[in-house]
């Protein structure tokens, strides 16, 4: 694509301190995200997923300064959202909108859903109290849920009537950037699927660009144009979904496919078990951070960081597979232009 | 099949929770078994009483609340329904022993890991302290932990879930039991850590013969380790099956809705197909089938009376009515419990 970006992130880091002893030093820190890049065009949705604990979420509430980045910019229309003032951040945020995992926890119980959808509009100076109460109604139905549910309180809800709610609100200012951290993980399997086709018929309606993030690699593949998988506060491979799911180049990423359970006892599939545990982020192993459960692990591996790289067109990798270190050395690969540093 | 191969055979059992808001009947008349060796699923969402289920077996109902109204449960030959609380106290851990989701809430966080593992075995007297410690060690090691002697000395929350979740695991078969109860046991895992439990579990099956009671509402998990499936909706069974005969060939329109429910990952489906409404709260659905106010094929008598399981084809039974006119189909639900 050539058009510019609505989102462009560039070398994203978050460290967490950890802190220890009497006097609550800093005694480490935790490498949640560890140098991310990538960008988001218009009217697409970018799929992000990896184990539990990889800084997926970490990822998504930066891009909103929820959490504030270590290192590393966020381009959002080109405007670099990094270095906004809190108001002007408040003021950005009607474009950049976030959807939780947790309906509930996400939801103010004393409130009715009616005081929950206007607040954001409230918050942005939208609308008079009557349009405002209008516009909740209209967003209601558009979600799937009826007017009369305005006057009810969330714990009146069922999980999947609660995410609806969850989105309707993200969807009040009519942004252009929805960020989605585990949409319908929560959700039952006959509910998943009525939130995941809500979220693609609001995408065509609203012309809505996503970011979607999810453990759950058959959703991800469902709902994104394009995939990028994350190791340890890092991206290991970025390509469109369906290159990533039908020929995934990095060994995390084939390990990862293989072991998702396939709703079909007939289906035979290659299955690489990975033997151990993810290791901490507040102590990553050296060079490839998978390199110790890597079953194609070489000397190299240890040593040196493989940086992402373009293999083909469009196909990012991270692994010295595919650089000139390693074996299947290849001859078209060029340094991510995202990842550079000026 | 004669009853000796049956392990666990439940029927008509019948649990209700006795709350401020009156009965509510969190498992309703369900009958299955499982036979000697075998994995048996069962899958369901949220609520549909597939923990009830299992905590009944374990006789671990709480009560009050809770209360089995209904229904037997026989381990082997033994009514488990009217064992004494000493009885049953034997029977777990030892006949039949389970696991659950968080391994956390089962693990005694001021206890070492070797100190329960051995507990469980110098209550059910298997041997001495000596034996037990050694035991417990080849368990750690059977389950695939490193350092299993180095392990015996740690703290639950010194390992990572899917090591506890192994412990779990160890702890469970350190008594060799005939019927292990797993209760959503990767659901709070990663996948690749999911994928070496599943593994596991599954070695453990054909090494030992242990029969296994999955319980999931994970159909990939289910089609991945499971011969047979019992799918429960609102506390009810509506369909019983070889797991390769339900996944080619669903029966009750919620099974065939939910198996098209699920996203494949082998493939980019353009919509998903999606079951309209919400799963109902037991109880509040009192006639009629359990699933019609979702179904696409409900017609006038499923709101007036509740199907029966009706025997289908060898081996498969299925709650409603589109197969009631079929050939030979029986009515009486208690037919078709094969014996
Ligand atoms: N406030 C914090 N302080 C310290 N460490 C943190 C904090 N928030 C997150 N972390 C750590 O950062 C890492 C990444 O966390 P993050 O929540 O982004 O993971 P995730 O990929 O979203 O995982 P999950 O799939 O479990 O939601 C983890 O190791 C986590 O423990
Ligand atoms: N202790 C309890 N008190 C009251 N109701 C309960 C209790 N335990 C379970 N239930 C009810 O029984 C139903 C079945 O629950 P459960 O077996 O846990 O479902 P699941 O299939 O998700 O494991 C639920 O609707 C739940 O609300
Ligand atoms: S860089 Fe080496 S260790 Fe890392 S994924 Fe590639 S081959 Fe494996
Ligand atoms: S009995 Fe009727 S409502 Fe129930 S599943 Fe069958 S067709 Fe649908
Ligand atoms: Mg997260
Ligand atoms: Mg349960």
């Amino acid at each position: 694509m050539t058009a510019e970006p609505l989102l462009k992130v560039e070398n994203l880091k978050k460290h967490f301190p950890v802190r220890g002893g009497i006097l609550g030093k800093e005694v480490g820190s935790v490498k949640a995200v560890e140098g991310v890049s990538f960008t988001v065009h218009k009217g697409e949705t970018l799929g992000i997923v990896g184990e539990s604990g990889c800084g997926k979420s970490t990822t998504g509430r930066m891009l909103l300064r929820l959490i504030e980045p270590t290192d590393g910019k966020v381009y959002f229309e080109g405007q670099d959202v990094t270095t906004l003032s809190t108001s002007e951040m408040r003021k950005l945020r009607r474009d950049m909108q976030m959807v939780f995992q947790d309906p509930f926890a996400s939801l103010n119980p004393r409130h009715t859903v009616e005081k929950i959808l206007e607040e954001p509009l409230k918050v942005h100076g939208i609308g008079t109290p009557k349009e405002r109460k209008q516009k909740v109604r209209e967003l209601l139905e558009i979600v799937g849920l009826s007017s009369y549910h305005a006057k009810r309180y969330p714990h009146q809800f069922s999980g999947g009537q609660r995410q609806r709610i969850g989105i309707a609100r993200a969807l009040m200012t009519r942004p252009k950037l929805i960020i989605a951290d585990e949409p319908v993980s929560a959700l039952d399997v006959s509910i998943q699927s009525q939130v995941l086709n809500l979220m693609q018929d609001l995408q065509k309606e609203f012309q809505l660009t996503y970011i979607v993030i999810a453990h759950d690699l058959g959703v991800v593949r469902h709902i994104s144009d394009r995939v990028g998988v994350m190791y340890l506060g890092k991206m290991a491979e970025l390509a469109d979904s369906e290159r990533l799911y039908e020929n995934p180049l990095h060994p995390y990423t084939q390990a990862l496919l293989s072991a998702v359970p396939i709703p079909d006892p007939l289906f035979e599939k290659e299955s690489v078990v990975l033997e151990g545990d993810i290791p901490s982020p507040s102590n990553p192993p050296s060079g490839c951070t998978f390199h110790t459960r890597c079953p194609f692990k070489m000397d190299v591996c240890a040593q040196k960081v493989p940086e992402l790289r373009e293999h083909e067109s469009g196909h990012y990798v991270a692994c010295h597979l595919y650089t000139e270190n390693g074996s299947a050395a290849s001859q078209n690969t060029q340094v991510l232009e995202e990842g550079k540093h000026e | 099949m004669n009853t000796q191969e049956k392990v666990l055979d439940v029927k008509g059992l019948k649990v209700s929770f006795f709350t401020d808001d009156g009965e509510v009947p969190a498992v309703d008349d369900i009958d299955f078994y499982v036979r000697k060796g075998e994995v048996l699923g069962i899958v369901g969402e949220s609520g549909c009483g597939k923990s009830v289920t299992s905590l009944s077996v374990m006789g671990l109902i709480p009560s009050p609340p809770g209360k089995i109204v209904g229904g037997s449960i026989k381990l082997n030959d033994e009514e488990l329904t009217k064992a004494s609380e000493k009885r049953m106290r034997q029977i777990r851990g030892n006949d039949i022993a389970m696991i659950f989701q968080e391994p956390m809430t089962s693990l005694n966080p001021l206890f070492t890991i070797g100190n329960q593992l051995m507990d469980s075995m110098l209550i059910h007297k298997k041997g001495n302290k000596r034996e037990a410690k050694k035991r417990a060690i080849d368990m750690l090691k059977l389950v695939g932990l490193p350092r299993a002697e180095e392990l015996m000395n740690d703290y639950p929350h010194q390992l990572s879930g899917g090591m506890r979740q192994r412990v779990m695991i160890a702890m469970a078969m350190v008594c060799d039991p005939k019927l292990l109860i797993a209760d959503e046991p990767t659901t709070a895992l990663d996948v690749t850590i999911q994928a070496q439990i599943l593994k596991l579990m599954k070695r453990l099956n054909v090494e030992l013969n242990t029969a296994i009671m999955l319980i999931t509402h994970d159909l990939g998990v289910v089609a991945e380790t499971c011969e047979r499936i019992v799918v429960m909706y609102a506390g009810k069974v509506v369909e019983t099956g070889a797991s390769i005969d339900i996944f080619k060939d669903p029966q009750h329109p919620y099974t065939r809705g939910l198996i098209q429910s699920v996203p494949d990952m082998r493939y980019k489906k353009q919509r998903l197909y999606s079951i309209p409404g919400n799963v109902p709260k037991p109880g509040s659905i009192k006639t009629g089938c359990r699933f019609a106010d979702r179904c696409e094929f409900a017609f006038d008598r499923c709101r007036q009376e509740d199907p029966p399981l009706y025997h289908t084809a060898e081996g498969r039974s299925t709650r409603c009515f589109l197969f009631d006119e079929k050939e030979g189909a029986a009515h009486d639900s208690r037919a078709t419990v094969e014996s």
